[in-house]
């Protein structure tokens, strides 16, 4: 008897182990989960917690040694320079590693390994675009420098001599929640990583959008909708500048009406899976001596980039005798990207150009062997994608590879609707070219003066950066820098034709025709994702870039004299909207207020007193941005009721423009009616429905900006108690304080290069990547507020100061 | 005085278990005791679940209290879809109890029972 309740008794130990160790009943392996040992608790750091330790690690050179502040920034001090990017990896790894694991499997098309079959589709369209080859090319030129080999290599080995310290308990906490294991660092990641900066900067290209509506309108609606410069464009090399005879001389193929601009044609593309974030951009400037009370440069930098915890940044110091460099650094790569070193300092935003394209693939049959090409059967290349799924079987994608790159959708994957238009599409991708942007960032770190800054920037292909730069000898350049294809007037704003070499990119723009400014009259050089130049310059730039934050920017520099930090601290917090300033007027013009109702009349009155300010806690931000979106609303919806799901819609300054160009504007009338509809039919109409929505807001307490804009700083895995949700931040989509929902300054950063730099920066997340640390989200509040923490670049005698919290030993073991 | 000593045993050596063993090895180490120390079979479980409440329970608390509750609040909130560490901690002790519980009464029918 006994031995029958021993063994009862020992099955439901079992059964309850099992159970509570698994998912197999239970959603989440709770016992694994909570056990105090090897848990979540051991994720909980003390908030006394000591970081110093004593490490010693067979790869070291020599000695080192790692000062962490009170912000837990680390200022690393090694002997030895392969030793910093070591040091550098270990960091990394230490307090970001789930983040930089999460980020690469996701550029490498591997995150259903993860998820499960939910990224599928993302997993096979990265593939599809050539991620991994795109890294791999980028990888052989990156191993073929000596330079960047070995701080690549040593990188590396910083990674995985962390990673060899985890056992279960001190996993990070999301690698326990997902119940996965780390793997190794290598090379390549380090390089996926840079192909997903990448893909987010410069895939952003509407082809098949753009395509769709060519489809869709005839060409002089077309026209009017993608107009290709805007009339307020203040480009960032400014109006009147002269370029010199172009070298290259790209020619637009014969019978192009025909064969390339199909208006009207009623056919439709594929839609696809991932899209970078349109507002993707950045703003930086610097300015001259001349300009600044203290007769020293000052260089900015707030790169706008999707929000999240943790941040994409880690901010850090890095010593060696050969260079002394401080600013932010990628979780996945060496070397510091945007900074300051003892001579100069250095910034990016982000070039915006067209550098992705797709061309129309023809199968000689099903197998996709071989394609019509210059009236032959071309044999294609086989890539096989092995597709790891979480719970699941694999699955295998083979990938065709034409003379014009991988065939991205075709009969087996048509993105995201899978809607199979019938067609393949095969794509060209300037982060396919073999280039080595290690270098760049190698070069820049240790860059003493203009001509060192000119080197750096030569190996800067992709994705195209406009690259700011001063120095302390009172240089100040911009370069719109980047290696570009030379297209014909036209190409690649839709999807060309793959059956003609005669459409193929020819060459590319020279590197010594780049748009640039050095030491420019007007003391001081600026950028803010605006086309680069105006239509001067020789060569075709396509036509999709934003220009409002330009404008602010540029007048305030304009006018400001004997300029302080805080002047700049002013600049990157701007909340005012050119575009506003630019339609609030239409919409006061428009409106009479007798057909309006006291309600509607009290919100006209407000607008038409307000100085085109974003301030969170105002509500005529949200009172116009709501009536021009129900007046764009009216305008377009009538003409792209029939039009295909995913068709291009102009800009909302094209709108505005457009407006203030022509009050009969012809998209203004409602087609679908009989009558014809004038612009203050229209504006009053969508001003009621503004205000009918405004009072619902009101009435729920939404209605000030800050509350309707609801900014969040999202967790990456997206679990809400892990974010921080429902901040009250200034500014919108257009103002130079870049702030949309998620989205907006990823790290602001001043820099006065007096003969001791004074400099400032902040960005919104913490040094460390773990939940349970105090460092986790300790800058978003102060970042909210628009104010800044001093960057200290500490000198190894102050080893001592009292900013000096804990001390990590690196020696040789 | 025997339940005392099967709790301290128990809670003993399931952490030193722990350190070189998966979580599960508490199970072990309360049916082990259990086994070695002849209680009631009822008092044996009484061990067990108690051992493991205190040692789980006890732990968590002291890792969130050093930790200002700041990993609890979130979890709890994902776990438990409300804000409160201390029913994440309670949860964890209950979790550790029922175990221990389980494996000491299953370790107490090794040998007969104590009269």
């Amino acid at each position: 008897m006994r031995f029958i309740y021993l063994f009862i008794t020992s099955a439901i130990t079992i059964f309850l182990c099992v159970t509570l160790n698994t998912h197999l009943i239970l959603p989440a392996p709770l016992g694994k989960l909570l056990s105090p040992q090897e848990g979540i608790w051991q994720n909980a750091e003390a908030t006394d917690m000591d970081y110093s330790a004593d490490l010693h690690f067979n790869a070291l050179q020599g000695q080192a040694e790692v000062y962490f502040d009170k912000r837990l920034v680390p200022h690393v001090f090694a002997e030895k320079e392969t030793d910093a990017y070591f040091i550098q990896g270990y960091l990394h790894a230490r307090f970001r590693l789930w983040q930089m694991e999460l980020q690469t499997l996701y550029a490498a098309g591997r995150i259903s390994e993860w998820v499960g079959d939910i990224a599928v589709d993302h997993d096979r369209e990265f593939r599809r675009l050539g991620m991994v080859y795109a890294a791999e090319q980028s990888l052989k030129e990156m191993e073929a420098d000596p330079l960047t080999k070995s701080a690549c290599d040593a990188y590396t080995a910083g990674v995985n001599a962390y990673i060899g310290t985890l056992n279960q308990s001190n996993l990070p906490l999301e690698y326990k929640l997902l119940g996965v294991q780390p793997e190794k660092w290598n090379n390549l990641k380090s390089a996926l990583f840079l192909k997903y900066m990448t893909f987010d900067l410069c895939g952003h290209d509407n082809d098949f959008g753009m395509t769709n509506a060519m489809n869709f309108f005839n060409k002089k609606d077309f026209d009017l909708l993608f107009p290709a410069v805007q009339d307020s464009l203040d480009p960032i090399i400014p109006k009147g500048t002269v370029y010199a005879t172009p070298q290259v001389h790209p020619h637009a193929p014969a019978m192009l009406d025909s064969l390339y601009y199909h208006f009207k044609k009623d056919s439709v593309t594929v839609t696809e899976v991932e899209k970078p974030n349109p507002e993707n951009g950045s703003n930086n400037w610097a300015v001259a001596g001349s300009k600044t009370k203290s007769g020293a440069p000052i260089l900015c930098n707030d790169p706008h980039l999707g929000l999240n915890l943790p941040s994409v940044w880690y901010e850090m110091q890095i010593s060696t005798p050969e260079h002394n460099t401080y600013g932010v650094s990628f979780p996945g790569a060496p070397g510091i990207i945007i900074g300051y070193n003892d001579y100069c300092a250095f910034g990016f935003t982000n070039g915006g150009r067209d550098v992705r394209d797709y061309y129309e693939i023809n199968f000689k049959d099903p197998s996709r062997d071989a394609y019509w090409f210059d009236s032959a059967w071309v044999k294609t290349e086989r890539r096989i994608e092995h597709i790891k799924i979480k719970d699941k079987p694999e699955i295998l994608d083979t990938v065709a590879y034409t003379i014009f790159g991988p065939v991205m959708y075709d009969g087996s994957f048509a993105g995201k609707t899978h809607m199979n238009p019938g067609k393949n599409y095969a794509v060209k991708w300037a982060g396919h070219q073999n280039s080595n942007e290690f270098k760049l960032f190698y070069l820049l770190d240790r860059a003493k003066n203009y001509n060192d800054y000119l080197e750096a920037s030569h190996y800067l292909f992709s994705p195209g950066q406009n690259i700011v730069f001063a120095s302390k000898n009172g240089d100040i350049a911009l370069r719109t820098q980047g290696r570009f294809p030379a297209k014909w007037e036209g190409q690649g704003d839709f999807i060309m034709p793959g059956t003609d070499s005669s459409y193929l990119w020819q060459d590319f723009i020279p590197e010594n025709e780049t748009p640039f400014q050095y030491n420019p009259e007007r003391g001081f050089v600026s950028s803010a994702n605006q086309r680069p130049t105006d239509t001067a310059y020789h060569y075709y730039l396509g036509r999709e870039y934003p220009m409002p934050r330009g404008i602010i920017i540029n007048r305030k520099l304009n006018a400001l004299q004997d300029i302080t930090v805080r002047d700049m601290m002013d600049l990157q917090n701007n909340n005012y909207n050119v575009l506003a300033e630019m339609s609030v007027p239409i919409i006061l013009k428009n409106i009479d207020p007798i057909d309006l109702n006291p309600t509607a009349r009290q919100y006209l009155n407000e607008l038409s007193q307000w100085k085109y300010t974003y301030s969170a806690n105002d509500i005529r931000p949200t009172i116009y941005e709501l009536t021009w979106k129900a007046l764009y609303d009216t305008v377009y919806q009538d003409e792209y009721q029939h039009a295909p799901v995913n068709t291009l819609q102009p800009y909302t300054s094209t709108l505005i423009e457009a407006l203030l160009k022509d009050s009969s504007y012809h998209f203004v009338d409602d087609i679908t009616t009989g009558e014809v509809e004038t612009l203050p039919v229209m504006m009053t109409k969508a001003f009621k429905k503004a205000v009918a929505t405004a009072e619902k807001l009101k009435s729920e307490n939404k209605l000030s900006w800050g509350v309707y804009q609801d900014a969040h700083i999202d967790h990456l895995l997206k679990i809400p108690s892990l974010s921080t949700q429902h901040l009250q931040v200034n500014g919108g989509a257009n103002t130079p304080n870049a702030n949309t929902s998620n989205h907006g300054p990823s790290w602001r950063m001043i820099v006065h290069l007096l003969s001791e730099t004074e400099a400032y920066g902040i960005y919104p997340g913490g040094q460390n990547g773990n939940p349970g640390s105090r460092f986790y989200d300790d800058g978003i509040a102060k970042w909210t507020e628009g104010k800044y923490y001093p960057l200290w670049m500490m000198r190894i005698e102050q080893s001592k100061d009292q900013r000096v919290k804990w001390k990590m030993r690196f020696s040789r073991s | 005085m025997k339940t005392m000593l099967s709790i301290l045993l128990m809670a003993l050596l399931s952490f030193a278990l722990c350190i070189y063993l998966p979580w599960w090895s508490i199970a072990m180490a309360c049916y082990i005791v259990s086994a070695l120390i002849r209680q009631k079979r009822g008092w044996a479980f009484l061990s067990g679940f108690v051992a493991m409440f205190l040692l789980w329970g006890g732990m968590s608390w002291w890792i969130s209290y050093k930790n200002d509750h700041l990993l609890a609040h979130k979890i709890s909130l994902l776990i438990l879809k409300t804000d409160s560490p201390i029913e994440l901690i309670l949860l964890t002790g209950c979790i550790g109890a029922v175990i221990g519980g389980f494996a000491a009464w299953s370790g107490s029918f090794v040998r007969p029972a104590a009269k």
